[in-house]
């Protein structure tokens, strides 16, 4: 891909397991952001930028409502919000339906960015049991941005990556083991 | 949602349309979430092309609310955020209890579950009698459906999960009866809501109140509009009064935050004596 402005990885079950591992081996130089987009239960909100901040020298902050995407951040979506990403690349946050009974769904951020960014973006979307973020990644690549899944076989829930790779065309198929390198490799 | 139908040009039209034709201005809000908003009319309404979606907007105004009310998120809750409202119960209301009347803002209030959320707790504290709601919004159908005070039945279950966090003491459904899908909140609790038409981008102050409670609405405007609309709220408030905003908003980046002081642990923030 050319040179890579965003980075955004969209999980649900058993996803937090493999962002666990791969972010220590992050790279701490990377010239991106990182937005992270998982499902989670409306009312945790404080718990996991902690955690996953306990485990890169990258900062780690939940999003806050127009905040402008800064390289070498870890920015976690808040809870029971959708995320978006604004053409002035800032944040911005909508309290519409859910989708695919997600809030937030990553669906609406993939495809907000994939706008924003086209082929500087990159979307990765790991384990989970239902199917949001196939459209995203469909919209990433009609702008002509590169589309990740996390090998359904190493992925607790197959589903929602083995969904994306039956619909969409995917640039590459990753282990656990390969997220971190592959992200590194941008950079 | 694909290569999107609807584009930023699109999106631009639209909005000088909407201020020419109907006085609306849309043109403060943030971009990405009234685009998506608008493509998913578009496609929901089957819609042939753009022009013909812009002369419908622009020719029928019946479809122009429809369209208001759709580009518009009008999702909520009744005690969404349950320790927001514990703090409305614990801290705010029984200090304000102690004026002789009440007057609180309710602003963007769409559909009016909080409105009678924070109703219910003026009855519980014994304020009702001596209080009043004025609920707005941009939307005379949102307005018109907060006045009937229904809610779907199946919602009830979370209401009333989110009332007991909230500190409340009743049996929830003891608010309401049930008739088939819809839940009828009683009469009373509507009694003292004033629910109005009020658009925050070009409607002015229209009272002095102890309580303005505006939630998850500031997210969809830009700074700008953001810090215009924070501005009327400060007119509007009074000294010692509160101003209670949505959990990922702030008034930190504003010329009025000297003025104000925080609560602890909610987005509330109380105006200081000068």
């Amino acid at each position: 891909m050319k040179k890579c402005e965003a980075f955004i990885i969209g999980g649900s079950a058993g996803s937090l397991d493999v962002l666990l591992k791969v972010l220590p081996i992050i790279n701490a130089a990377i010239k991106f952001p990182i937005v992270i987009v998982i499902h989670r239960k409306h009312g945790t909100d404080s718990l996991l930028p902690d955690l996953l901040s306990s485990r890169t020298k990258l900062k780690v902050k939940e999003v806050d409502e127009k905040e402008p995407l800064i390289a070498g951040t870890i920015y976690i979506a808040p809870s029971d919000y959708h995320l978006l990403i604004e053409q002035d690349r800032t944040f911005s946050l909508d309290y519409s339906e859910k989708i695919n009974y997600s809030r937030p769904a990553i669906d609406v951020t993939f495809q907000t960015a994939a706008e924003v960014y086209k082929e500087k973006l990159a979307c990765l979307l790991l384990s989970g049991s239902n199917s949001d973020g196939v459209n995203g990644l469909k919209t990433v690549k009609l702008w002509g941005g590169t589309a990740l899944i996390q090998d359904p076989k190493t992925a607790q829930v197959a589903y929602m990556p083995a969904q994306a790779q039956a619909n969409v065309k995917i640039d590459s198929v990753l282990s656990i083991e390969d997220i971190a390198e592959f992200i590194n490799l941008l950079s | 949602m694909e290569l999107s139908v609807i584009n930023d040009d699109h999106v631009e039209v639209l909005l000088s349309d909407l201020l020419e034709q109907y006085g609306y201005d849309f043109t403060g809000y943030s971009k990405a979430s009234l685009k998506r908003r608008i493509a998913r009319l578009y496609s929901l309404d089957r819609a042939v092309s753009f022009a013909e979606f812009r002369y419908k907007i622009n020719n029928d105004s019946l479809y122009f609310k429809r369209f208001v009310e759709q580009i518009t998120v009008n999702v909520t809750e009744m005690f969404r955020d349950p320790s927001f409202f514990k703090t409305l119960r614990d801290v705010v209301l029984p200090k304000l209890g102690t004026y002789p009347f009440i007057r609180i803002w309710l602003a963007g209030c769409s559909t009016g579950e909080e409105a009678y959320s924070i109703s219910i707790i003026l009855k519980e504290l014994n304020l009702l009698h001596k209080s009043l709601i004025y609920a707005t919004d941009l939307n005379p159908i949102v307005l018109e459906k907060a006045a009937q005070g229904m809610f779907g039945m199946n919602s009830m279950k979370q209401y009333s999960e989110n009332y007991i966090l909230s500190g409340g003491l009743k049996d929830f459904s003891s608010y309401y009866t049930a008739n088939y899908s819809l839940a009828k909140f009683d009469d009373e609790l509507k009694s003292k809501i004033i629910f109005s038409t009020h658009n925050l981008v070009s409607d002015y102050s229209f009272n002095e109140f102890q309580l303005i409670l505006c939630r998850n609405v500031l997210i969809y405007f830009d700074r700008e509009l953001q810090q215009k609309v924070l501005n009327l709220f400060d007119e509007s408030l009074e000294e010692l009064g509160y101003l209670a905003l949505g959990s990922k908003e702030t008034i930190n980046f504003s010329g009025i935050t000297d003025k104000y002081k925080r609560l602890d642990s909610e987005k509330i923030w109380r105006k200081m004596e000068r």
